[in-house]
């Protein structure tokens, strides 16, 4: 190693080490403290290359600090320790630990400086972050976690194969710009690996059946990290690259069209992750200074505001075990405060002017309309349309206002959350305020100097609050179409769940009855033949058989004996052995190859 | 709690309410059209110079996004909440 540079993840993870050591009335201190250090060193880290390791012909390097990986670094920690103090409350320490490892493998990703120092990272982010999901303990909770590592798993592996091709075309592993002139097939497989995380359709699916089903604390934590992470990724290795300018176009209004359908409110907030992640990856796409500039900056603002989103609706869950539109409704009465700062995360996300989506969103609407992609800005401002239509209005609207549909039960239960989950949203709220209002806090953070854009001129003003207050005018016009249905969407996740399905009717029927019917021509046709022949066989078995089978079960049971020493039982932990494992040839593959 | 108050006013003034943001909204438009307070020379193309267009780009986008959505899920994509239980 080059000297001592201490990594911001080490801390992250030797906190999570140290936390189920620490007794229980200082768990709350600690569980502050360790974020507030990560955030402190991220805070004072200079610029440079550190944590350089030397392993066989390569050169990994842990630690790129420069502009665009300190400001993912920064709000990256940031979050992290709005999350913690979000859910500070969580008794199970496994799950803070499952957390803190997942940010610990969002910032090794963001300063990694080669790509199997990314790829680690990487990996880390999928295998913690689907506890997340498990803790929360429904009988759906297994299922949609096992499919999360399935899909992510499969990214990983062409992630991991454009990797060891890459290296073998360019004998270099440095995480620099890809060819995005002429993409060659590695370039492809590592794009595929990072757009999956970034959720471009087709490979979009896994967040919201993700994201959805994961604990009330750990949503909030989960919107924040993978996608943005990907996005950090994109704009290092990708940008320039068009072919992301209409993917990002189409997730943008993806996530639009599925958010008016959908009746749960924390899928309805995932849809609205493709859509707002959507702007970026366009931004990326079209890799100018201005453009990247904006993804960066709506990555930065991105990340408060549904964090704070995922705060509000997550409080509604912790409060009232629900978490849909039809078992919900005038909760104003019981939550006014929660309401208040859904709202603002609301505002911020579809744009108003004093919001912070105001000065991110409209850095990469601006940077097209220059670039004289029209479609791109028009179709970019349809989807702001329809952004503020579902979270500002129709997330508020039904849950807090609206018909009551919640049982004696649910309104009992209802009350606003616990202070620290005030506090958490308190504070979020306000840095989205002050980043509305105060450009020069993020605008000083971003990669390309001097940033050469203005929102707040009247004009810009004047569109936006148009655009959004004549959404206003549509919403509560065609209230009645809006009113949520108790139904689910089929999505692009329907081909893998189905499947599962049929490989278990193919093993219940077809299976099941080839195996009846055998059974049924043995007894009646081949009974008598086969009693006269078995006598015959009973001698081979005797002698021949026999003395092979218990050579073959003694070895078999031995071998058995060595496997049960790493059988744990439980499937999650086998299966990441066994992926473990797995990318574990991959990479001695790559290092001895 | 003086922001449940705050709600509750509003809601009990709520014809004041919806008149109001109306007058806002024609005010908007008007607005608008005077080049002192809405300086187009920022416009990205020719079609923003008409009047309120912004205003019409909204309203219809949002009645867009609603119907067309609504359509294509009722084609066949939304479904009954137990589907993948089976």
């Amino acid at each position: 190693m080059s000297d001592l540079w201490v990594h911001p993840s080490l801390i992250l993870i030797a906190g999570a080490l140290l936390l189920p050591a620490i007794p229980e009335r200082l768990r709350k201190g600690w569980l502050l403290l360790v974020p507030l250090l990560v955030f402190a060193r991220i805070a004072t880290l200079s610029k440079g290359t550190f944590g350089e390791v030397h392993l066989l012909q390569f050169t990994l390097t842990f630690g790129r600090v420069d502009a665009l990986s300190t400001v993912f670094g920064y709000i990256m920690a940031l979050m992290c320790l709005l999350g913690t103090l979000y859910g500070l409350q969580v008794k199970r320490a496994a799950e803070t630990m499952a957390a803190w490892a997942y940010v610990a493998g969002s910032l090794g990703a963001i300063f990694a400086g080669d790509l199997l120092t990314l790829f680690l990272f990487w990996e880390l982010m999928a295998f913690s972050s689907v506890f997340l999901i498990w803790f929360r303990g429904r009988k759906e909770s297994l299922g949609t976690g096992y499919r999360y590592l399935l899909v992510h798993v499969a990214g990983g592996v062409s992630l991991l194969a454009g990797i060891v091709l890459h290296y073998h075309a360019t004998a270099s592993l440095a995480f620099v710009g890809f060819n995005v002139a002429h993409p060659a097939l590695p370039d492809y497989l590592i794009l595929i690996g990072f757009v999956l995380n970034a959720a471009v359709p087709p490979f979009h699916a896994w967040l919201p059946d993700a994201y959805s089903e994961a604990t009330f604390s750990g949503s909030v934590f989960l919107c924040a990290f993978t996608t943005k992470t990907a996005v950090y990724a994109l704009c290092r290795g990708f940008a320039g690259m068009e072919i992301l300018i209409p993917l990002g176009v189409v997730m943008a209004l993806y996530g639009v069209v599925y958010a008016v359908l959908e009746n749960d409110c924390r899928k309805l907030l995932a849809y609205h992750i493709i859509s707002q992640v959507g702007y970026m990856v366009a931004g990326v796409g079209l890799g100018t200074q201005l453009a990247i500039n904006g993804a960066v900056a709506h990555a930065f603002a991105h990340i408060l505001y549904k964090g704070l989103l995922f705060m509000g609706t997550g409080s509604v869950l912790h409060m009232t075990g629900k978490s849909k539109f039809t078992e919900l409704g005038g909760l104003y009465q019981k939550m006014p405060w929660t309401f208040a700062f859904t709202l603002i995360g609301g505002l911020s996300i579809s744009a108003f002017p004093l919001f912070s989506g105001f000065v991110s969103k409209s850095m990469i609407i601006q940077a097209g309309f220059e670039d004289h992609k029209l479609w791109m800005g028009f179709l970019l401002l349809l989807a702001s349309s329809g952004t503020f239509l579902h979270t500002g209005l129709k997330v508020p609207y039904f849950i807090w206002f609206g018909k009551n549909h919640c049982s004696k039960e649910t309104w009992e239960k209802a009350a606003e959350p616990p202070w620290n989950m005030i506090a958490a949203m308190a504070v979020t709220s306000f840095l989205c305020i002050f980043i509305g209002c105060y450009t020069p806090y993020l605008y000083r953070m971003l990669p390309y100097h001097p940033v050469d854009f203005h929102p707040y001129t009247s004009y810009h003003v004047f569109e936006t609050l148009e655009i959004l207050l004549f959404t206003a005018l549509g919403f509560f016009l065609l209230i009645k179409k809006l009113e949520p249905e108790a139904k689910i969407s089929l999505d692009l996740d329907w081909p893998y769940r189905m499947a599962g399905r049929a490989f278990l009717w193919f093993a219940r029927k077809p299976v099941q009855a080839t195996d009846s019917a055998v059974g049924e021509v043995y007894r009646t046709g081949g009974l008598r033949g086969l009693m006269s022949s078995a006598a015959d066989i009973r001698v081979f078995d005797n002698r021949v058989i026999d003395g092979a089978v218990d050579g073959i079960g003694s070895t078999v049971r031995s071998m058995g004996g060595l496997f049960r020493r790493f059988q744990r039982g439980a499937l999650q932990e086998n299966l990441t052995i066994v992926f473990a494992i797995a990318a574990a040839l991959l990479i001695a593959f790559l290092l001895l190859a | 709690m003086k922001l449940l108050r705050l709600i509750e006013f509003l809601r009990n003034h709520l014809k004041a309410v919806v008149a109001g943001s109306v007058a806002a909204l024609v005010l908007l438009a008007i607005l608008d059209a005077i080049p002192f307070l809405c300086d187009k020379h920022h416009a990205h193309t020719a079609i923003e110079h008409l009047p309120a267009f912004w205003c019409a780009f909204g309203f219809l986008g949002c009645a867009l996004i609603v119907l067309v959505s609504k359509a294509f899920g009722h084609a066949g994509i939304m479904t009954r909440e137990d589907y993948y239980d089976e």
